[in-house]
């Protein structure tokens, strides 16, 4: 079986992309990685186009490598990856959106980021089309006897965000579920072209409102992966620290919400006030309840204000002597491990096969985790687990919450000890040729990617975030299949998978 | 459990005190007549609407649930249908794939309805105002009866803003 490095070395290096390979490819060795995958010799990180070029970046996840292939000087096509390889389906469909480049035979060809409701088509295309009339959208059939459909959203019952669930039912049993988002595309990536770092940075940071932190740290790397910039060793940490207490907030929130869609408020309640803990604490600690626009390319923003220390410490010694007691409560209450045990069940390898990160993939056997397999700094100094369960149900995912807020707990404190002082912020240089970086950042939904290139004026040239909902929504679909309609709720919070990280 | 539940009623709350509204929030323009304020009394049900926003300001919307800010003492409460409502709670900047969406959930809702726009991005587009996919503010849609800024208003100023509503039309009654 060829490895990464194997593939990469058919293709033409790119200069100045950092830190791992760019290598532009010959259309066989393109439709050779994508067969590669769907062997399962790696794995699908990203896939994104430009104007006239599509580029797919890879991880060989034993060796904890990654490599990007690059399709160059296309003329409106290039070869599917997604007839090998389903994961790459939604990406391709997108890729058509929004550039008018068209994947050979592709599995699926119906739109999917474009409602036909923009004035044009294909915003960031080499020839921009105009305004389409907007067609009816297929939804793929079920049939059989008694199957009826119930279509719910864009707008849900509760304050979430917008999408389109199509189900087919069988009485309460669920035989599909389609999913149809792009409904909060807000074009963020044609913004991100010929933009300035600051402003680059404040849309990154806008991405996933829950995922603030971990997209302002994943541009900031990408960034100074690319002008080879390195910041000051306490503003390392204070990003460390930032990324913990995201985590902790939101998982603290899903862990409650989820029990809440069983019908057990209880739980809602008391993870819910921890959540607001944490905010506070981020607020006192940063200035801001989300930390946002805290990191930038260079560093952060602003250095611990002074009592956040003790804060700090006062949350973890909190959150210690609160949460044991609600994870007794979850664990020994029937009627809700009734609902959650069981349910929404996501195969191993399926989660093997779409890359699925966070606490989805981990629930599923998949133990990628970037802070471990990458290493990246502070993390390669401080001590922690990556819980992995195989059950893949909605209880599995309760219980990577529940793990992950303990090794988060002790992260915090390990950041809190061995802070380093100094400054916080390096000025970014000026660059003279362009540059491109790549940067993985685990964020408490998994792990983000972004790949940019910086022009010769410092400027962001193109900017491609990817959120690790792209390989989680599709899952979704597979889980709930057998499941009864009420227990949907139950099982999409358990996901709970970005709207607007995916829809950009 | 049952320790669980002891304990919360020997607890002192964590509820925040009651707030003053500031009468200086801005945008704070509401047409009510006697008759509707009389129907609604001190209660409002709210449907929130994210019309294109990051999910932040959604967050905070959510925060007012907890047992700190604790939403249901006021009246104030959040429904699942907009034909419970009597105030849309709209966040975003309206993409363009959600106008329409916006637009008939405003239509579900009876009269006398008001709405409000929640954060930057509510009320002009924000960061994302310009783009291709991004109608604008709120009020590019729907008329806006009250902005809360914010890039997400904390909790206490989604409140603030609600209470605001509620004080400006009482207020409107007793003077008529």
């Amino acid at each position: 079986m060829p490895t990464l490095t194997d593939l990469l070395r058919d293709g033409q290096l790119v200069r100045h992309h950092r830190p791992c390979q760019r290598v532009i490819v010959e259309p066989a060795v393109w439709s050779a990685a994508a067969q590669g995958l769907s062997e399962g010799s790696w794995t699908l990180l990203g896939l994104w186009g430009e104007a006239s070029a599509v580029h797919m970046a890879l991880l060989d996840e034993p060796v904890g490598a990654i490599g990007i292939i690059s399709l160059e000087g296309l003329e409106g096509s290039y070869p599917s990856v997604a007839g090998h390889h389903a994961p790459a389906s939604r990406p391709e469909r997108a890729i058509h959106d929004l550039f008018g480049l068209e994947a050979k035979d592709r599995p699926d060809s119906r739109p999917w980021l474009d409602h036909g409701r923009w004035y044009l088509r294909f915003p960031m295309g080499a020839r921009v089309g105009p305004e389409p009339k907007a067609a009816p959208y297929k939804f793929l059939l079920a049939e059989g006897e008694g199957l009826h459909q119930i279509p719910v959203g864009p707008v849900h019952a509760g304050i979430i965000e917008p999408g389109h669930f199509r189900f087919t039912a069988n009485g309460e049993t669920v035989v599909r579920l389609e999913e149809r988002l792009g409904y909060v595309h807000k074009g963020i990536e044609a913004l991100m072209a010929g933009a300035t770092l600051d402003r680059a940075a404040q849309l990154a940071g806008r991405t996933s409102g829950d995922s603030a932190v971990a997209y302002a740290y994943a541009f900031s790397r990408a960034v100074e992966a690319a002008a080879q910039l390195d910041i000051p060793p306490r503003a390392v940490w204070l990003r460390a620290l930032m990324a913990e207490l995201e985590r902790l907030a939101n998982h603290l929130g899903d862990i409650g919400a989820i029990c809440n869609d069983a019908a057990f408020s209880l739980m809602h309640a008391h993870c819910g006030v921890l959540r607001e803990r944490v905010l506070r604490t981020a607020d006192v600690a940063f200035g801001h309840r989300l930390m946002r626009d805290c990191i930038v390319p260079g560093g952060v923003v602003g250095d611990l204000n002074p009592e956040a220390a003790s804060a700090l410490r006062g949350l973890i010694a909190e959150i210690r002597q609160k949460f044991p007691p609600l994870i007794e409560l979850y664990d020994n209450t029937a009627s809700l491990q009734d609902r959650t045990v069981g349910t929404g069940t996501l195969k191993p390898q399926l989660a093997r096969q779409y890359g699925a990160g966070g606490y989805v993939g981990r629930a599923s056997g998949r133990a990628f985790d970037a802070r471990q397999a990458l290493r990246y700094p502070p993390y390669d100094s401080l001590t922690f687990e990556v819980p992995v369960l195989n059950e893949g149900d909605v209880n599995a995912r309760v219980w990577i919450r529940i793990r992950e807020v303990e090794q988060s707990l002790a992260l915090v404190e390990q950041i809190l000890d061995q802070l380093p002082d100094g400054p916080v912020r390096n000025e970014v240089p000026d660059l003279n040729e362009p540059r491109e970086g790549l940067a993985l950042v685990e964020g408490f939904r998994g792990d983000v990617l972004v790949w940019l290139r910086l022009a010769e004026t410092g400027k962001i040239d193109r900017c491609h975030p990817r959120d690790p909902s792209w390989f989680q929504w599709p899952l979704l679909e597979a889980a709930i299949e057998g499941n009864i309609v009420a227990d949907f709720p139950l099982c999409n919070k358990s996901f709970n998978c970005s709207y607007s990280g995916h829809d950009l | 459990m049952r320790k669980l539940l002891f304990e919360s009623l020997v607890r002192a709350p964590l509820t925040e005190p009651v707030l003053r509204p500031d009468a200086a929030m801005d945008e704070l323009g509401v047409a009510i007549d006697t008759a509707a304020r009389r129907r609604l009394g001190r209660s409002l049900s709210i449907r929130a609407v994210d019309a294109g926003s990051c999910n932040g300001c959604e967050l905070e919307i959510h925060a007012l649930n907890n047992a700190f800010y604790d939403i249901e003492r006021f009246g104030i409460r959040f429904v699942a249908s907009p034909r419970h409502a009597d105030v849309l709670l709209v966040t975003g900047p309206v993409t363009r794939n959600m106008r329409e969406a916006l637009q008939r959930t405003y239509d579900a809702t009876p009269d006398p309805k008001w709405v409000v726009s929640v954060g930057k991005c509510g009320r002009d587009g924000g960061c994302f105002a310009g783009s291709y996919a991004v109608v604008g503010g709120v009020s590019e849609v729907v008329p806006v009866d009250l902005h809360i800024p914010g890039c997400p208003p904390p909790p206490i100023d989604i409140l603030k803003g609600l209470l605001a509503l509620m004080e400006h039309t009482s207020m409107r009654t007793d003077t008529r």
